[in-house]
């Protein structure tokens, strides 16, 4: 018994160094086959910028300011966008998944949405909103509110009777049954939801500022092409990827709260 | 019989076209441990809510005193909250905080379950979990305790030290429970009284006053000669068949 904790011990030390480490490996693979290929000219370098051009393309946009500047409004985009359709899409699922008459309602509406592209709304998104901050945001909400809400009827519908039983008879009641039992039995799967929609949302501000925006880092990459500065674009492209990464990373922070971990380990 | 605390009168219930129960009375008095045994569908689950309350009666009667709490067949505790938040859930209408950790202190150690307050269900085994389950129902003044099949998902050798558990739990925290289980010789081992139910539309068969003092011995004579007379009496008996009218038509 002893040797096998023992083993399992050792193993799972090497398993989390492991995990620290194999990304950056893969990570510097990556690069050096994409610096070989560079190198063997495979594209010419307007067309196939080298490691080297794009590490001193983004420290040029890094100290001209720019580069902060489109990130702190692409980010200011996707968080007030994403923030209201989380605090509008919540209720509405809520109300959704108790309510059957307003499943039928409104369910096939909201599917119908779901299933646009939010790029579809673009033009809309200008005529109405111009230029600048409005039109991103107003794209980000399209692209996340619908899913949260159907997440949520979807969570809702799916919490066991017999939660509802054990509240009634330990005296639960009006308001206590929504903070006491329905918002915990949903947060493991609502929390899932916000992960994959924050990752839409995502995609969706850098698509959106590239034809709606006059700065973020969306624009910023249509920019860069625009200009041939494809050394630009990539930077910015590296940009998008790792925030994209970091949003995820601190959504998955949520699912270690102890009270939502049952909802992933069984 | 020390006055009733649970009086079924002439109760007939119905869902649609399905008739559950028609004629069904039954009286249980306070204190009294009695078992519900009968074929599978013939109504044991109903029974219980109607003693709850969880569903009216479509003719006669249902009288109900004092707080009443189930204790369901699995996962009838909250996943995100701990045991101990769990069990304090019994414990709400104990309005000193003080006063509600002693308690809540006790019943975890009745479970011995005292090191594990702060795991969650999912980190323990079936058995754990109906252990709290039991502390959260019998917490506080609850009068009644209704036993919905609460061992059922789980394995005989851990069902059996179970049983023990209530038992011992039931002499320190007396009360009145009602018990409906398809497990006859669980029956014959914990209650005062086993009613045996025939099939849909359920009527009583027959009752066995058990005197033998809990804990009892699965394989004490006086067990295993009622759970013989009541598998005889249900038809599942391959010496004695066709005893009795009931159970023909169950497996």
């Amino acid at each position: 018994m002893k040797t096998f904790d023992s083993h399992a011990a050792r193993g799972e030390k090497l398993g989390r160094a492991r995990g620290r480490l194999l990304p950056l490996l893969t990570l510097a693979v990556a690069v050096a086959v994409w610096g070989a290929l560079s190198a063997l000219r495979v594209f010419p370098e307007s067309a196939f910028p080298s490691p080297l051009s794009v590490a001193r393309g983004f420290v040029e946009e890094l100290s001209a300011g720019r580069l902060l500047t489109d990130l702190v409004a692409s980010l200011f985009r996707v968080t007030t966008g994403f923030v209201l359709a989380v605090v509008l899409g919540l209720p509405a699922g809520l109300w959704l998944g108790h309510s059957a008459r307003a499943r039928a309602a409104l369910l096939p509406a909201v599917n119908f949405f779901r299933s646009l592209s939010p790029l579809a709304w673009i033009p809309f998104a200008i005529l109405w909103f111009g230029i600048g901050d409005l039109p991103s945001i107003f794209l980000i909400f399209m692209a996340s509110f619908f899913p949260i809400v159907l997440a949520t009827v979807a969570a809702v519908a799916g919490i066991p009777a017999v939660y509802f039983r054990v509240a009634g008879d330990y005296g639960f009641r009006g308001a206590e049954l929504l903070t006491q039992v329905t918002l915990p039995a949903i947060a493991p799967q609502v929390i899932t939801a916000l992960r994959v929609t924050a990752g839409v949302a995502w995609l969706v501000v850098v698509a959106a500022e590239m034809i709606a925006g006059r700065d973020g880092l969306g624009f910023a990459v249509w920019d860069a092409r625009n200009g041939l500065r494809m050394d630009l674009l990539v930077a910015g492209m590296v940009v998008i990827g790792s925030i994209g990464v970091v949003i995820d990373r601190l959504l998955v922070r949520l699912m270690r709260i102890p009270s939502v971990r049952w909802g992933y380990e069984r | 019989m020390r006055g009733s605390v649970l009086r079924l009168e002439d109760v007939r219930c119905a869902f649609g076209e399905v008739e559950v129960f028609r004629g069904l009375s039954l009286e249980i008095g306070r204190g009294e441990f009695v078992a519900v045994v009968g074929p599978s569908g013939c109504g044991k689950t109903t029974l219980l809510n109607l003693c709850s309350g969880f569903v009216e009666p479509t003719g006669g009667h249902v009288e109900r005193q004092g707080r009443i709490r189930t204790v369901y067949q699995q996962d009838g505790l909250f996943p995100w909250l701990t045991v101990a938040e769990n069990v304090r859930l019994g414990l709400r209408e104990v309005k000193r905080e003080a006063e509600r950790e002693k308690r809540l202190a006790e019943l975890l150690s009745l479970i011995r379950m005292e090191n594990f307050a702060g795991h969650y269900p999912h980190q323990l085994s079936g058995g754990m979990r109906q252990r709290a389950e039991l502390a959260r129902a019998l917490a506080g003044d609850t009068d009644v305790l209704l036993l919905d099949e609460p061992f059922s998902s789980l394995d005989y050798l851990t069902r059996l030290r179970l049983r023990n558990e209530l038992a011992r739990m039931l002499s320190e925290l007396p009360r009145t429970v009602v018990l409906v289980t398809h497990d006859i010789e669980e029956a014959a081992q914990l209650a005062d009284r086993v009613v045996v139910l025939s099939d849909r539309p359920a009527a009583v068969i027959s009752q066995h006053v058990m005197r033998l003092p809990r804990p009892r011995d699965p394989v004490h004579p006086e067990v295993v000669e009622a759970v013989h007379l009541i598998l005889a009496e249900l038809g599942l008996r391959q010496d004695r068949a066709g005893v009795t009218k009931a159970g023909a038509s169950s497996n």
